[in-house]
């Protein structure tokens, strides 16, 4: 039996009145893939935001690999090795694709990683995006981010936590918003990062696809985990079909 | 039929992006002449001209290195408008180093330059983390606060400041020292920005989250070129202490956190070449209207805003492109 990576108890965080996240527990063993799902609102990216140093919690506690990482800053977190992608991309728009890498390729962590490497930060950052499905030795990759299609501003931030040498992924809606022809070039990519024995959480609300990677689904509502379980279980269950029916897919 | 102003890359720029191009003295020409040409030119001005005059030359060096400064500060998302406040740290360290010390200003300068920048930098640590125009707010009032504080406790000579402090070791070491520390500090951080250090900065201000997310810590980045630009203005503080001989409360004035600025806006921000130029048109034009007497201020503000009316993007930039494209009308259909 492989071990917990992540162990979260009783995570909370409100803003005002609001509970975005209230009393969340879970627990993730090494190189599971869990998938996040629930209504717009309940609170999964202020959970990725917890997980991520990006909020400070109310209260409870985010064990990774047995350390309390609950409130601790942004960049620490990312060098233990839990990196994230944004919902809302957050590229660098000067800088051309390409160079976008250079600063995750700079953090201590992946310095101590690539070590020899440091000279051609440049060459391994077009690396990095070749693996995520930039287009090699086309002008894409020296295309200003301000100036890139969505669909590669979400391979950018996917590539950031390659380059990050991440053992665990938060991806937050990286599917969101991208064709079908996109999600389905991404899905390999994620499989990938699954055979080299990383750890990844998923926001997502491409169900199909979701169902397809994560080995288990939690579904909040609220602020509040009201499931979890296997894909398809889950989906099954009366809380998370009243939570569903209840707010998008009516009349579905 | 309507036209548009079409702008393409001359020919000699595009071949001499490219290295192999370098086989060619006009394209090499072409590379080194706008970095080399405004060296010389200023050297010769420097040398030829009248002790006023070079004093004149001297003071926009200085201005310049605080507009240089600004300019730094300014790419890493924090707009200072209290450069003076680097300014008259470095001009009191240099003057109190010399008058109770008789240091002399091959120690008084490099002390301040480096304990200014340290002093700075701790004192606007605390609000390094606030954002936009909150950072700004605070360093408008701290060079000011400093100076009433100099003004209520007496110290430091109090409102007489500190006269008689060892001069410069000669009026063309002055005025050499000057524009060679100028190019130095602005080559060496045009070369920074455009490291991959430099990268990092200027991700800073374009969206620091991802820099956060990025494994690097801003605050400490934020820190460090808050460091290089103190130093930067505190340097010039200690040299102009040491050619006037005199350090009094003027050196913390609004003057100094503004003229910068206003070199910015009318040379072009962005890269320290264009902050540069502005305050070498904008220090000697303050001369010149000296003898205008009242009236002086109101041209000054006029000239100002024709400037940055009629050239947003500022001199340096306008110059720039037309170096580097060329423009034609072409007939576009509707
Ligand atoms: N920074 C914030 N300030 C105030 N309210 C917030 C903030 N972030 C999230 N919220 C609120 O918390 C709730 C959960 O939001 P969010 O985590 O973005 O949900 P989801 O990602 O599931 O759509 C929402 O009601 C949202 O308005
Ligand atoms: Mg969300």
């Amino acid at each position: 039996m492989s071990q917990a990576i992540l162990q979260v108890e009783d995570l909370s965080k409100s803003f005002g009145g609001v509970k975005a996240v209230s009393g969340v527990s879970f627990e993730l063993m090494e190189n599971q893939v869990l998938g996040v799902i629930g209504p717009n609102g309940a609170g999964k990216t202020t959970l990725i935001n917890l997980l991520t140093g990006f909020v400070r919690p109310d209260r409870g506690k985010v064990l990774f690999r047995g350390q309390n990482i609950a409130g601790m800053k942004p960049y620490k977190v990312a060098n233990l090795g839990v990196a994230r992608t944004f919902q809302m991309v957050k590229p660098f728009y000067q800088l051309p694709a390409f160079k976008n890498l250079v600063l995750p390729l700079k953090s201590p962590r992946a310095k101590q990683l690539t070590g020899g490497r440091y000279g051609d930060r440049d060459a391994v950052a077009k690396d990095l995006l070749e693996e995520v499905g930039f287009e090699r030795d086309s002008w894409v990759i020296f295309k200003q981010a301000s100036v890139l299609p969505h669909g590669y501003l979400k391979r950018l931030e996917l590539a950031r936590c390659i380059a990050m040498a991440a053992d665990l992924v938060v991806l937050d809606e990286l599917f969101s918003g991208l064709s079908l022809a996109e999600v389905a070039s991404l899905v390999p990519v994620i499989d990938k990062l699954r055979v080299q024995g990383k750890t990844i959480i998923m926001v997502e609300h491409r169900l199909r696809e979701l169902f397809r990677i994560a080995d288990r689904v939690m579904v909040m509502n609220f602020g509040q985990k009201i499931a979890e379980g296997k894909p398809r279980e889950v989906m099954e269950m009366p809380a998370v079909r009243g939570a569903y029916l209840g707010s998008e897919e009516e009349g579905a | 039929m309507a036209r548009r102003l079409e702008r393409l890359d001359r020919g000699i720029k595009v071949r001499s992006d490219d290295v192999f191009a370098l086989n060619s003295w006009r394209e090499m020409l072409y590379i080194i002449a706008p970095r080399v040409l405004p060296v010389l030119l200023l050297l010769v001005l420097g040398l030829a001209a009248t002790p006023y005059w070079q004093r004149v030359i001297m003071q926009a060096c200085m201005i310049g290195l605080l507009a240089i400064s600004w300019d730094l500060l300014a790419s890493v998302g924090m707009v200072s408008l209290g450069q003076a406040l680097f300014f008259g740290i470095g001009a009191y360290i240099a003057g109190i180093l010399d008058h109770y010390a008789g240091l002399g200003p091959w120690l008084t300068i490099p002390i301040a330059t480096v304990g200014g920048a340290a002093l700075s930098t701790l004192l606007l640590l605390p609000v390094l983390r606030l954002r936009g125009i909150y950072f700004s707010m605070v360093t408008l009032i701290m060079p000011l606060m400093i100076e009433r504080i100099i003004e209520a406790t007496k110290i430091f000579g109090g409102t007489e400041g500190l006269s008689g402090l060892q001069p410069m070791p000669h009026a063309l070491v002055e005025i050499i020292a000057a524009m060679a520390v100028v190019w130095v500090a602005l080559f060496s951080f045009n070369r920074m920005m455009s490291s991959d250090y430099g990268l990092i900065l200027k991700g800073i201000n374009d969206n620091d989250r991802a820099v956060m997310s990025a494994g690097l810590n801003i605050y400490l980045y934020k820190a460090q070129a808050l460091f290089l630009a103190a130093g930067v203005g505190a340097f010039a503080g200690a040299f102009v202490t040491h050619a006037y001989q005199f350090v009094g409360m003027p050196v913390f004035a609004l003057d100094y956190s503004i003229l910068p600025i206003a070199g910015a806006a009318v040379g072009g921000m962005g890269t320290m070449s264009g902050p540069l130029l502005g305050c070498f048109i904008l220090v000697p034009l303050n001369e010149l209207l000296r003898g205008l007497g009242g009236m002086r201020t109101v041209i000054y503000a006029v000239l100002l805003v024709v400037f940055t009316v009629g050239l947003p993007e500022g001199i340096f930039h306008f110059i720039k492109r037309k170096y580097t494209q060329f423009e034609r009308w072409v007939e576009v259909e509707q």
